[in-house]
């Protein structure tokens, strides 16, 4: 898989309330409408401005919070390619592998990358290329790495229910 | 016995070692509001049945009565789900009630030993009762309907002995809140963390439960409290199943060992934004408050209630603070109308809701303006999280709580002693 995007940065703790606001979390949404609700209270420019393949980077403890998945989901809507953070917060992490959204965990990305850098991911050789430099991450193992080319957990599922009959 | 073969809660609960992963069928599953959602990704699957349907436990919380028609079409749609489901433990808007958690706990779900994974974060509490339980996604409560088995990391595991004797007023919010600030939101990230030590054998069983709940608040995967006589008399006459306690070996491996001696420790507040931003009472005092809220699943049940009114007793709420107080079940709110706790609330000038999750995540019932601050039991204050992203939310003891409504402003309970 290889991802080519300009970067959003943010910083520790980015919680899920900014990320997908309680307000919404009860009512269904379409994934358009999810994609605009998407980092509301942290950054209100955000779904305006995100392209698909875009980038986020973040500090420590991504995705701290609520279990509610649209905070990968709406990411997802709006086109996010991955997202880099030195953490990520457990059930958030999950979230994102499910709805196969690419959460890399690597430390050094963050003290030289800044809002809209470019960078580029490849996943086969496990390299992050930005501002020049080259940042390897560990490859996710094979269990997390089958519900993402699945396009997401569910789609695994069904595979595997379906399999049998 | 070599240590190799010493094992902690989760390595025997999980059958498996530290960072493996294994597959599980767990005791229940927990929804919420959040069944709407799940059900949808659920019919997705091209199935018709819940593999097991003595394992969902649903129960309607977060946004009860609806608020809205988006909300009552919502509830509806898990009602006729559960219906062609046949799925046995539903808690719908009733006086059987409350919030999940509670529900759970007191309806005899939350058992040692049991294995419970749920769609809401604060998942974390049953390990009071020497549970392992998990907050997970609504794809994998999807998942987990469809195959009853799910994927976990066998996560390292960090015991945290808590000893000392907590002065007068101290409750095991100020405990945890204080523990939160060393060690940070994530602090503990996808580890176990095993509570222990005197202050956590002597507490009661609802204490326990404020610091299984607020453990999702230092990023952790599940918490633990070893089950004694008070927790197997608490499920006794309760119990949805069988079920055999797991204890950890002692000498087992753990990652860290932590210490908090709290007999010094005055009341706690987590400042605005963040869970971690915790300070003792003394740099809080006088900030002013237009709503106290006392409730949600961190701390509405009756041992708060009746500390609250303990402090109130006698007293008036300020006439500048909105007061509102959620019972986190109906069996408390029960408890409380009967003991006359209710009454002394309201005499002081609360309000009292119905049971659920209320203003704490932001939907309805008590939701804040721009520029206002409100003191909470609640277990997060998050930018936005009750309303206006510029309102400001503390976080506070049922004691605290109780002590700013009669003052208006932050107050420290203990000169109401």
């Amino acid at each position: 898989m290889q991802i080519k995007g300009h970067i959003f940065k943010y910083g520790d703790d980015i919680n899920t309330d900014v990320i997908f606001p309680g307000r919404y979390t009860y009512v269904s949404m379409s994934s358009e409408e999810l994609a605009t609700h998407a980092l509301e209270d942290l950054d209100p420019l955000f779904s305006k401005e995100v392209r698909k393949g875009d980038v986020i980077v973040a500090g420590k403890n991504f995705g701290m919070g609520s279990s509610r998945e649209q905070a990968a989901t709406s990411l997802v809507a709006c086109g996010i390619g991955a997202i880099i953070a030195k953490s990520f917060s457990r059930i958030f992490f999950r979230n994102a592998i499910n709805n196969g959204l690419l959460v890399i965990i690597q430390k050094d990305v963050y003290d030289i990358a800044e809002k809209n850098d470019l960078v580029e991911i490849d996943t086969e050789n496990g390299i992050i290329k930005v501002n020049g430099k080259v940042f390897p991450f560990s490859p996710y193992p094979a269990h997390l790495m089958d519900i993402i080319e699945a396009g997401g957990l569910l789609n695994l599922v069904k595979r595997k229910l379906h399999e049998g009959s | 016995m070599g240590k190799e073969m010493k094992k902690t809660f989760v390595e025997k609960v999980l059958n498996g070692k530290q960072g493996e992963i294994v597959e599980v069928s767990p005791d229940f599953i927990l929804s919420h509001d959040n069944t709407r959602a799940i059900r949808d990704k659920f019919l997705k699957l091209g199935i018709d049945r819940i593999k097991d349907n003595k394992k969902p436990v649903i129960v309607l919380d977060h946004t009860i009565p609806a608020a809205n028609e988006k909300y009552a079409s919502n509830h509806k749609i898990i009602r006729e789900f559960v219906n062609e489901q046949g799925i046995e433990y539903f808690y719908d808007i009733n006086s059987k009630g409350g919030i999940c958690h509670q529900v759970l706990s007191e309806k005899g779900f939350a058992l040692p030993g049991a294995i419970i994974l749920g769609a809401d974060s604060h998942t974390t509490t049953y390990g009071a009762f020497g549970a392992f339980s998990a907050g997970i996604g609504r794809s994998e409560v999807a998942a987990l309907w469809a195959m009853d088995s799910i994927w976990l990391r066998v996560p390292e595991s960090i015991k945290i002995v808590i000893h000392g004797k907590p002065r007068p007023y101290i409750s095991a919010k100020d405990i945890v809140l204080y523990i939160i600030g060393k060690i940070k939101a994530d602090g503990a990230l996808y580890k176990s963390i095993e509570f222990s030590g005197n202050v956590v054998e002597e507490m009661s069983i609802a204490s326990r439960m404020v610091l299984t709940n607020m453990a999702a608040e230092m990023g952790a995967k599940n918490a633990y409290i070893m089950p004694d006589k008070k927790t197997l008399d608490y499920v006794d006459s309760i119990h949805k199943k069988a079920f055999i306690p797991v204890y950890p070996d002692e000498g087992c491996d753990y990652e860290r060992v932590l210490e908090f001696d709290v007999s010094e420790i005055e009341p706690q507040v987590a400042f605005p934004h963040n869970v971690d931003n915790v300070r003792s009472i003394e740099d809080a005092e006088g900030i002013e408050v237009n709503q106290v809220l006392l409730g949600t699943c961190t701390n509405g049940r009756l041992e708060d209630l009746s500390r609250a009114a303990q402090v109130i007793s006698g007293r008036r709420v300020s006439e500048h603070v909105r007061f509102l107080v959620i019972p986190a079940s109906w069996e408390i709110y029960r408890q409380a109308l009967k003991q006359g706790i209710l009454s002394t609330l309201i005499d002081a000038g609360a309000v009292i809701l119905n049971s659920g999750c209320g203003p704490c995540l932001g939907a309805h019932m008590g939701i804040l303006a721009k520029g206002e601050k409100v003191a909470s039991t609640s277990n997060r204050n998050f930018k936005g999280r009750m309303g206006s992203t510029e309102a400001e939310i503390y976080l506070v003891s049922p004691e605290t709580a109780a002590a700013t409504a009669i003052e208006g402003k932050i107050a420290n309970p203990r000169k109401y002693l």
